[in-house]
């Protein structure tokens, strides 16, 4: 081990990934990042497809429909059904922890 | 070594059809999937019906479990049978496996052959090294002040004679200011060696906040429960509230009421748009258990014409 540290970068709202990028950090083909846009999971800036350019969250939500097709054997479209549905979840959760906290 | 029984993992018979094994697993899975339950224990539980799933969706697999008997109970002590693997062939062809990911047990009867890549990995037809991805847990305060931390990383690689070897390594890595839950960070170059001349793939690191004691995280805001004495809220005052930066002395105004949140601006996880601190005010109440503070709340019942219970009707 060496005593060097290493310096990332944090993808951010700024921080962008190419469509490339993105394909290699989710270990799958270009199509697959290009249809998980046409079903509106990932919402890319930059015209058309050559310049496409994803936000940090995009591979949050990338590699998590990745693994929810995988691991469940659903489609493209129910994993996108699934993440809206597990961030409308995750959104009523935080809005509980709230509430109970006044209560 | 212990001795698993996938039939009881999956809640099926051992007598039970490949589809109703199919059936009950995609139920299971759905359940316990670790990106879908908040239990506890999810991710253990997810990867222990994934390997039963493995073993007994393949006729294969599944009929050289059966072989080693019925007599096999969960938990008991296990070696694989002198003869084992004889006349069977295996045709290998795991799918996605993590070689991690499997128990002690399900590699003695199955192995690593025909295993290799790592998680979820896809094949691919590039020469550059894959994308490596790895948690990182940090503490809040590591987002206010950044931080470095030093991770250990088990990868699966291929040795010259062909078999597959776990590499363990230590990174030191910079964990910088400002950053938030579920951010990534990319360490260029520290991915998986790229075949035939090809370039080395990368490291993301997600990052996640480990629970604070004082604070909860909602977005780029902190939530912290500020307990107040009745007079503090009743009268207004000025007390100490902790932030992740360094106490604060803040004004409390009069009249608030339990569950107010009281706003302090740009103290939240910081950044070009900082978030924000809400203090929520909490009434504590002074222990009745001592004479004066009894003499002090008879005189409160005598004096205050107070009824809590206004909104109720009665």
């Amino acid at each position: 081990m060496s005593n060097e540290f290493l310096t990332g970068i944090v993808l951010d709202e700024e921080c962008l990934l190419t469509l490339d990028e993105l394909s290699r950090a989710c270990a799958v083909q270009t199509d697959w990042i290009i249809e998980l846009v046409d079903e509106g999971v990932l919402e890319p800036r930059g015209g058309d497809v050559s310049h496409w350019v994803f936000s940090g969250i995009s591979l949050h939500r990338a590699r998590t429909a990745r693994r929810l097709q995988q691991d469940l054997g659903i489609n493209i479209a129910g994993a996108a059904l699934a993440l809206d549905l597990m961030e409308e979840i995750e959104d009523l959760r935080a809005h509980l922890c709230v509430l109970e906290r006044e209560g | 070594m212990e001795f698993k029984d996938y039939y009881e993992i999956i809640g099926v018979a051992k007598d039970a059809t490949q589809a109703e094994i199919k059936r009950a697993y995609r139920k299971l899975a759905r359940k316990y999937h670790p990106d879908v339950s908040k239990e506890k224990d999810a991710e253990s539980k997810f990867k222990e019906l994934g390997e039963a799933y493995e073993v007994l969706k393949d006729p294969e697999k599944r009929a050289a479990y059966d072989q080693l008997g019925a007599h096999w109970k969960a938990g008991q002590d296990f070696h694989p049978p002198p003869d084992w693997g004889a006349g069977f062939e295996h045709s290998g062809g795991f799918t996605g496996g993590d070689a991690a990911a499997y128990s002690d047990f399900f590699e003695s009867l199955f192995g690593m052959k025909g295993r290799g890549g790592f998680t979820g990995a896809e094949p691919q037809f590039r020469a550059r090294g894959e994308d490596h991805h790895a948690m990182v847990q940090i503490d809040l305060e590591d987002s206010f002040h950044g931080a470095t931390r030093t991770i250990t990383l088990r990868s699966p690689e291929v040795d010259p004679q062909g078999h597959v070897v776990m590499r363990e390594r230590t990174l030191n890595v910079r964990i910088p200011k400002g950053v938030k839950q579920g951010q990534h960070i990319r360490l260029a170059g520290q991915g998986a060696p790229g075949m035939g001349g090809g370039g080395v793939g990368d490291l993301y690191l997600e990052v996640e906040f480990r629970p604070h004691p004082l604070y909860r995280l909602e977005g780029l805001d902190l939530y912290l429960e500020l307990p107040l004495a009745p007079w503090e809220a009743a009268l207004g005052a000025k007390v100490k509230v902790p932030t992740p930066t360094g106490t604060i002395d803040m004004k409390i105004p009069a009249g608030s009421v339990s569950g107010r949140k009281l706003r302090i601006k740009g103290r939240g996880i910081p950044g070009k748009s900082p978030g924000d601190l809400y203090a929520v005010v909490r009434i504590a109440l002074p222990p009745g258990d001592s004479e004066q503070a009894q003499v002090l709340y008879r005189k409160m019942e005598q004096e205050l014409a107070f009824n809590p219970r206004a909104g109720l009707g009665v």
